[in-house]
């Protein structure tokens, strides 16, 4: 009998980090009423320069409410042809037959008139999930992320790009307002909350899984900006079972936000004060109470502060939330109409669906503004 | 017995400005310098001279150079004239050879091979003069989460902490004895470190009781095998307790000082009768096994009512990662990892030179291990052995130590040369010796003030480093590997260190 000794050696990290600058946008009705992805179209195209079509997305909330009960599977297969990208179909079915019962599943219907270039082959599955063996103990919530990164960091050319329920993203390479038509959002869905994207990344290695938005579960994150502490965010992220396959920065703010506010139950304001923490000279002014707090928080999530410049929305379910970074670097505009709340890079893009307006600001830096359905808590 | 040994030093005098002062030959412990009366004029015994380089400094005419010798051996390329005058020496002696200072051997440094990064257009850079740059760090053990009760923005902290150290730079002053370094040197140090906002560490010399209640409050005191001058005050009058394993310079032996040394003083503070040698054995004897380490970690927890972290002290060498992580799981709140250049009073040259891994490659493989078990939180690393300039750590830093101890920079601070006499007991600089004559000429107001410059300075430096980068955080930087890079690495030694090569 042969022996063969092996020496493992860990391969040193060669991931890509991906720089991009953005143009973000947000609408939410808070009375939950839903309407089309129209008006947010016309915004982003607003702020078409900001973007050099190389990515563009949206993440739109309530659009299936006759599917609401189950988590809805946003997949995307990528390949040279249609062999390959039906070939990474067939493993990822066989996937989730294994570990979930599928209620209804088809392509996502698009428009092929849209100017978007090399679209891979987008479909729908609509699941519960089918615990087994060990799993049954894990939460719905946590058995679905745990799946999620099985299927994007091992099955091929197949990724999940959203897995909430009753919301769905929808994002490809080109410019936001083409990845719109392509899906026909302005026709086909209608939503109480839309977040749209468009990109300029710095590279030019465009893929349509790269673009924004980022989700896990219903949690999803659109982002202007470059995170500098990227390396410690990810390194601490992946201690808890988060892993960064996606080379973007933005993905890591997903996941914070995942672990922070839905496995650890953090409030928002609390999340905030993590991601995009006051400065010590001001922290060393507070009362004892809020430094303590405060002190504590920076002490216990000091990998989870998000450097470098940012300018996030991140969208949940009932719930809009607009973050720039700790000095302000990349600011956003918040607004009012009624009971519609927008975020925006710019203010132009706000008036141009809504020219009157209730209330325009820009937040500070670290400062959350929180849109909620039904109950606004900071406007 | 004549010895075959050449000097090591030439010293070359300038007759012309030369005044007689005599100072050359007051400066001189080692006894090089000696006045002729009858032909009035210095002569020096080549042959004692230790290229501390004290006469030089201090010749009021600058009439002395102190040089390497040229005088040399045929060339060999195995054969140095390190090694050749070493064996001689032993062919003399008889015995073991000793050495002071870290190991001057050419492993390579990696600091000198890696590269940090800067911003450019996507993310803009900052300026330290006119943002805030934040190097707080926080040493101890973190908790996984934070359980808060919020009720009307009333927020309460649920989740009870660990004690752990506030440092204002991650810049901290490594163990270095009394006994081992002189009460002036050691009082500098603590000076420096309560005025720096950072700590330094007492090694396992004790802490004399006078000193006690001024900087008690900025002490890491240490628990090493020798247990000397421990008791309940000591223990309770610091911020941290260290509890030493291992010694970067010297992993796997034991300390051994002279009775020479062991002045009135030195005795009282070690709780040792003056005169006796203080041997610190290679073991603990109380620590045979991970469970026996753990024992002692809450054996001073208890001691010290669960208010201090505890660190633990280990030498960079082979298998260490795994070690450390099971310190972390013994209930250790802090590693610290002394690599193979890190420094020593004394040591046996041949352990100092051929024993234990380079520092860089041991804070990387440690946190990555730490990272990969998911424990990474539960403990800081701070990283010693070799740390030069702000540059390297900021390096150590993004490789993955929370914090870094310098024990020979903060030595050169205050007037060391590296001669590598420290074991001889002479030192003129007055920093490694107990000889009142010697330790009296430094000054604890001015080597306290260069220690803070020191820190300053480097603080400085690494604000600027970091601004450079786009972070305005010390602890966005750490483990941050994506702004390093490394030149002129082997694959092999990019991937222990997890950093992609320039270019790349």
């Amino acid at each position: 009998m042969e022996f063969k000794i092996i020496m493992p050696r860990i391969r040193r990290e060669l991931y890509n980090k991906e720089i991009c600058a953005c143009s973000i946008f947000g609408a939410m009705n808070r009375d939950g009423e839903r309407f089309t992805g129209a008006g947010v179209m016309k915004a982003i195209a607003n702020m078409h320069v900001r973007g050099n079509g190389l990515g563009g997305g949206f993440a739109a909330y309530g659009i299936y409410p006759q599917y609401k009960d189950y988590y809805a599977f946003h997949l995307m297969f990528t390949g040279h042809n249609l062999q390959a990208k039906l070939s990474a179909k067939k493993e990822l079915d066989a996937f989730l037959c294994q570990n979930f019962d599928v209620v209804y599943d088809e392509e996502i219907p698009h428009g092929d008139e849209a100017t978007v270039s090399d679209p891979p082959l987008v479909w729908r599955y609509f699941v519960l999930p089918n615990k087994q063996g060990e799993d049954a103990k894990l939460s719905d919530e946590d058995y679905i992320v745990g799946k999620v990164m099985v299927v994007n960091t091992k099955i091929e050319n197949a990724y999940v790009f959203s897995s909430g329920k009753n919301m769905g993203c929808f994002k490809g390479v080109g410019y936001p307002e083409d990845i719109g038509e392509y899906f026909m959002l302005d026709k086909l869905y209608r939503a109480h909350t839309w977040t749209v994207h468009g990109r300029f990344p710095t590279n030019t290695q465009a893929w349509w899984g790269g673009a924004h938005p980022f989700s896990l579960l219903d949690t999803t994150v659109v982002h202007n900006g470059e995170v500098s502490s990227y390396g410690t965010n990810r390194w601490y992220l992946e201690m808890y079972g988060y892993a960064c396959t996606l080379q973007t920065d933005t993905e890591v703010i997903a996941y914070a936000a995942d672990l922070l506010m839905r496995r650890q139950k953090l409030p928002i304001d609390i999340v905030a004060k993590i991601l995009a923490p006051p400065i010590w000279n001001a922290i060393d002014q507070m009362n004892e109470k809020e430094k303590k707090l405060l002190t504590t928080l920076r002490m216990v999530y000091a990998p989870l502060l998000m450097n470098g410049p940012f300018a996030v929305i991140i969208g949940q379910t009932g719930k809009m939330i607009g973050l720039t970074d700790r000095i302000r670097l990349r600011p956003i505009t918040a607004a009012t109409r009624g009971e519609m709340f927008y975020i925006s890079s710019e203010e132009a893009s706000i008036r141009l669906i809504s020219p009157q307006l209730d209330r325009v600001w820009t937040p500070n830096g670290g400062e959350p503004v929180v849109g909620e359905l039904n109950s606004m808590r900071k406007v | 017995m004549k010895s075959f040994v050449f000097p090591e030093f030439q010293i070359i005098r300038d007759e012309e400005k030369c005044g007689q002062c005599r100072g050359c030959e007051r400066q001189c412990a080692f006894g090089t310098h000696t006045y002729d009366p009858v032909a009035d004029r210095l002569v020096s015994d080549e042959y004692k001279c230790s290229g501390c380089q004290r006469c030089v400094i201090f010749c009021p005419k600058d009439a002395i150079v102190v040089r390497p010798s040229p005088s040399s051996y045929r060339p060999n390329a195995s054969w140095s004239r390190e090694k050749i005058e070493d064996l001689k020496r032993q062919a003399e002696t008889g015995g073991v050879l000793l050495t002071g200072c870290g190991s001057d051997k050419p492993f390579r440094i990696y600091w000198d091979h890696i590269v940090l990064n800067a911003s450019q257009v996507t993310n803009p850079s900052i300026d330290p003069l006119r943002e805030p740059m934040e190097l707080r760090t926080f040493l101890g053990a973190k908790p996984d989460m934070m359980e808060i009760s919020a009720e009307d923005g009333d927020v309460q902290i649920k989740t009870e902490l660990s004690p752990n150290l506030m440092v204002e730079t991650p810049i901290l002053f490594s163990a270095m004895s009394y006994g081992a370094i002189s009460y002036n040197a050691f009082r500098s140090l603590a000076t420096a470190a309560c005025k720096s906002g950072t700590y330094f560490n007492t090694g396992e010399g004790g802490l004399p009781r006078e000193m006690r209640d001024e900087f008690g409050k900025c002490a890491i005191v240490q628990v090493a095998s020798g247990r000397f001058g421990i008791d309940a005050e000591y223990l309770n009058c610091a911020q941290a307790v260290e509890i030493k394993v291992g010694q970067g310079a010297k992993p796997g032996i034991g300390g051994h000082l002279p009775g020479e040394k062991v002045s009135q003083a030195v005795a009282e503070t070690r709780m040792i009768p003056m005169g006796t040698d203080a041997i610190s054995p290679a073991p603990h004897h109380d620590i045979y096994s991970i469970e026996d380490l753990s024992m002692l970690i809450y054996a001073l927890k208890e001691a010290t009512n669960y208010e201090k972290p505890i660190s633990v002290k280990i030498a960079a060498v082979h298998n260490f990662a795994a070690i450390a992580s099971g310190i972390v799981r013994a209930g250790a709140d802090i590693i610290a990892i002394d690599g193979l250049r890190g420094g020593t009073g004394a040591a046996p040259k041949a352990i100092r030179d051929n024993v234990g891994i380079p520092t860089e490659l041991a804070i990387s493989s440690l946190d990555r291990r730490l990272r990969n078990e998911g424990i990474r939180n539960r403990c800081s690393i701070i990283a010693a052995g070799g740390i030069r300039c702000s540059s390297d750590v900021i390096k150590a830093i993004a490789l993955g130590a929370d914090a870094v101890y310098i024990g020979s920079a903060a030595l050169i601070a205050m007037g060391c040369t590296l001669c590598q006499k420290c074991y001889t007991g002479k030192c003129n600089w007055g920093i490694c010796t107990q000889d009142p004559r010697l330790s009296g000429r430094l000054n604890v107001e001015i080597a306290s003030q260069r220690l803070s410059n020191l820190i300053s300075a480097w603080s400085h430096e690494i604000a600027e480093m970091l601004g450079g980068m786009g972070i305005n955080a010390l602890e966005s930087l750490r483990g941050n590997r994506d702004h390093l890079r490394g030149v002129g690495l082997y694959e092999w030694e990019l991937d222990v260190l997890g950093i992609k090569g320039a270019g790349e």
